[in-house]
């Protein structure tokens, strides 16, 4: 069995042991309810081995939830830790272990919360947006969605088989080498992100093939939804940036697994190039995760403004002008690690250029809010908040764009605290407004809204009592991923507030957990039959909430901008369809099992490779391999459907 | 439809408002979006490559090390490869299965021929000491250049699960779109190869 022992399960430590006791009686619970209700075929029909973008688009966004719920206990650890460990208080958490909390946080919030709850809000959206029955390759969708979900598995196995990295979210070598990590954390960490990072460079191709080439007829550029327009420049850095990733973690794995000398101490390896080539990959990243963010808040603001969005062309050429800029800034991530002035003075200049188009999406939104007939529905508030918060987060970005101020201020907590500033105020606050905005189109029925401006203003007053005090500690010269402090720093209130911060954070989630269970339950008195719940612009307003699996009975045809509510405004509401269009059989994709399948070996394959179980891991590539020579021996891929019989059924 | 009206069309509705495009024209495309981002993995190692090629830690260098003849004749047999790719691409749309089994099988020869020459070559160097853990600009080499030979290893194999599947299933609309999207596979591997080939083995110093 390679390197894998009993002694790999921590039975000296509780605090993994615990957590796992409870992940397990959860998953347990769960089989037996589903066993009770019977729903097991349902289950492997409806949802394993779907290939409907919109279930896998809820599929993508319940797995980001459950890693928010992991990732954020990560984050109560480290900040309780904090909170207590001043002086001669130790806290709770050895370094070892507080090495893995944090790396683990930072792997979890951005690869499986941030990245696939905005991978699974396009893939919902999207298609429904440029008026097409599903993406460009559906059941390459569903393979996509079950490797990362392998990842995320790999990341979590970590916690009770060996241990995590502690090395950071990145990974740094020398440290990330053999000869400073020799135990399977590290290895861990890589192979789950190469598993998803496959699955996320299919989706970006699956998504911007689903853009360029499947929107309904009349759909040119120029009318393109502006969450199209940000999910196509997200997805097209995907394809650009991720092989980047890819290559980068195989040189660090050959390092570990093949003596090469990549970036070892040893025999010419240079460190330094692992971290240009990951934040060569890195800063793109962010662009990824923040874009379709900005496209939500567009939807939104238009939307609870009763206006069409203001400078549309502006927008789109901003988003694509900051996909570009976006390629060329990642020195600012090391600043302090000897590039000379000239290099840094270039690459400060590029990152502060990065402000003027943002600058202008900012003044868009407030524009598109001038004059218009506002609503503070739920989505809304998450809209204005993200404005107030990520202003300041931009702003406190600009200041380390500057490489003397960033000489100050790098891997301080003050730059903790401005990361969190626009991920959390930017990315989360568009997965939850995105969230809430397109809950109703997928199940039909609104989410409480009493609940749901109680979990903004959590979040909202919670993100601000969090990381306002680091930005003040990160002054003071407190660094980041610091596991105890002198009394004497006089840290420790400011360390006590951020964790009440973090506390109210937590009432957020907790109350987004009871949101969503008293929806559900008072889905009647919630339920919108019209589809068409927030009086919205776009098409997937103008089809059944639910859409049927084919969303579109027959193709829209589109003469504008906002077509639906030209149509409302025209037509009576009724987009017209497209020439040849309607009363005609439909051909859907098959459910297939070949994502579940794959990403099954390949999981087993990840496992064995961080034990060196050798001929476990010819398996999972041999289960991979078989699974693919299966698919393409099967040639019944769809199956017909009427939609007028099967929509008067359902 | 006469020209004329079909003329017309053309120019009336611009191609982004013509609603979605055909299966072949989707699959092409996404298969060329892959393309793109496996060229960008090989950027990736070229730019590793670029950093460490100088960083020899003392062994032996790259003038030392590399047969440039023995490479040419393997850069030969990758491009004549290509060469009966395209014909096994006319065979394939005239649908004469016997032209395009000769094609192939000529295809996989050269392939096989590329894929043992280098084989040979890596196998001698670390027969020699001067493996992938004898310095940086070694493991930036053989990172490369395994990277373009698994790539050829699984070409290989592709073409011929391709060749049982047209045997097997005929035709079909999605066993010719896959021979093309293996067409294009093959031949972006060529390109690949020219810059190995240009900056390994021609720039070494």
């Amino acid at each position: 069995m390679g390197k894998l022992t009993w002694d790999a399960i921590p039975l000296h430590e509780p605090i993994p042991l615990v957590a796992a006791a409870v992940v397990l009686a959860v998953i347990a619970g769960l089989g037996v309810m589903v066993t009770a209700k019977g729903w097991w075929t349902a289950l492997w029909r409806d949802w394993i081995t779907t290939v409907d973008h919109k279930r896998i688009g809820v599929m993508y966004v319940m797995l980001a939830l459950v890693m928010l719920v992991r990732g954020f206990v990560d984050a109560l650890m480290m900040r309780s830790q904090l909170a207590l460990a001043a002086g001669h208080g130790q806290g709770y958490l050895p370094p070892a272990h507080y090495d893995q909390i944090f790396s683990a946080h930072g792997t979890i919030m951005i690869f499986f919360v941030a990245m696939a709850f905005m991978v699974g809000l396009m893939n919902f959206a999207v298609p429904l947006q440029i008026g097409a029955r599903d993406v460009a390759f559906p059941v390459l969708n569903s393979v996509s969605f079950w490797l990362t979900a392998a990842g995320v598995l790999l990341t979590n196995v970590s916690l009770v088989v060996g241990e995590f990295a502690r090395t950071g979210w990145l990974a740094y070598p020398p440290l990330s080498e053999l000869a400073y990590s020799p135990g399977v954390g590290v290895d861990y960490w890589l192979w789950s992100l190469q598993i998803s990072g496959v699955g996320t460079l299919l989706s970006g191709i699956n998504l911007t093939t689903t853009i360029l080439k499947l929107r309904a007829p009349g759909m040119g550029y120029g009318r393109m939804p502006i969450f199209t327009w940000t999910a196509l420049a997200s997805n097209m850095l995907i394809v650009a940036a991720f092989p980047i990733l890819t290559a980068t973690l195989g040189m660090l794995l050959l390092d570990r697994y093949l003596g090469f000398h990549f970036f070892t101490n040893e025999l010419g390896g240079n460190a330094m190039m692992y971290v240009n080539l990951i934040w060569a990959w890195g800063h793109p990243e962010v662009y990824i995760l923040i874009l379709p963010a900005f496209g939500i808040f567009s939807e939104v603001i238009a939307t609870f403004s009763g206006k069409p969005l203001f400078g549309y062309r502006s927008m789109a050429a901003a988003t694509l002008g900051i996909s570009v800029v976006s390629f060329m800034v990642w020195l600012h991530h090391f600043f302090t690690m000897g590039a000379g002035a000239d290099v840094n003075a270039f690459f400060g200049i590029a990152t502060s250029i990065i402000a003027i188009p943002t600058g202008v999406k900012i003044f868009n939104w407030l524009f598109t809010m001038y004059g218009g007939t506002l609503r503070f529905e739920v989505p809304m508030l998450w809209a204005i908040g993200f404005i107030l918060t990520f202003v300041i987060g931009g702003a406190t970005g600009v200041m380390l764009a500057l490489p003397p101020a960033d000489f100050q201020l790098h891997n301080s907590l003050f730059l903790v605290a401005h990361f969190h500033n626009v991920i959390i105020g930017g990315v989360v606050f568009g997965a939850f407004a995105g969230y809430t905005y397109w809950f109703p189109k997928a199940f039909g029925f609104r989410l409480h809204d009493g609940l749901g401006r109680a979990v903004f203003w959590c979040w909202f007053v919670g993100f601000w009592l969090a990381f306002l005090p680091l930005y003040v500690l990160g002054l003071a010269g407190a660094t980041r991923r610091m596991q105890h402090y002198p009394a004497e720093t006089g840290w420790q209130p400011l360390m006590v507030i951020a964790l009440v911060g973090a506390l109210v954070i937590l009432a957020g989630l907790v109350l987004t957990v009871v949101q969503l269970v008293v929806s559900v339950r008072a889905r009647e008195r919630l339920r919108d039959a019209s589809g068409d719940p927030w009086d919205g612009r776009t098409l997937e307003w103008s089809t059944a909430s639910p859409p049927p699996a084919w969303n579109f009975a027959a193709l829209p045809m589109v003469s504008s901008l906002d077509a639906f509510w030209e149509a409302k405004r025209c037509h009576g509401g009724v987009v017209p369809s497209a020439p040849g269009e309607g009363g005609r059989t439909l051909h859907l994709p098959r459910p297939s099992a070949l994502g579940f399948v794959v990403a099954f070996f390949a999981f087993v394959g990840g496992f064995a490779l961080v034990w060196h179980v050798w001929w476990l891991a010819l398996v999972g590539l041999g289960g991979c391999v078989a699974a693919g020579l299966a698919r393409a021996w099967q040639v019944e891929h769809e199956f017909e459907v009427d939609p007028d019989v099967a929509g008067a059924r359902t | 439809m006469n020209a004329a009206t079909h003329a017309i069309e053309e120019v009336e509705i611009p191609i982004s408002e013509r609603g979605p495009a055909p299966r072949k024209v989707i699959v092409g495309y996404g298969f060329w979006l892959f393309l793109l981002s496996d060229i960008i993995v090989f950027s990736a190692l070229f730019a590793a490559y670029a950093v460490l090629s100088g960083r020899t830690a003392d062994g032996p260098t790259g003038v030392q090390l590399f047969h440039r003849r023995q490479v040419l004749v393997e850069t030969g047999c990758l491009l004549a490869s290509s060469f009966t790719c395209a014909l096994m691409a006319l065979a394939i749309e005239q649908r004469r299965r016997g032209l395009m089994v000769i094609g192939a099988i000529a295809m996989f020869a050269l392939g096989a021929a590329f894929l043992g020459l280098e084989l040979t070559e890596l196998a001698g160097m670390i027969a020699r000491g001067a493996g992938p853990d004898r310095s940086a600009f070694l493991s930036a080499f053989f990172a490369l250049v395994g990277m373009h030979g698994l790539h050829v290893a699984i070409g290989l194999a592709w073409l011929v699960s391709m060749v049982a599947q047209v045997f097997t299933l005929g035709w079909r609309e999605m066993v010719v779109d896959r021979l093309a999207c293996f067409s294009l596979f093959w031949h972006a591997l060529d390109i690949v190869w020219i810059g190995v080939f240009t900056i390994v083995y021609l720039g070494a110093r």
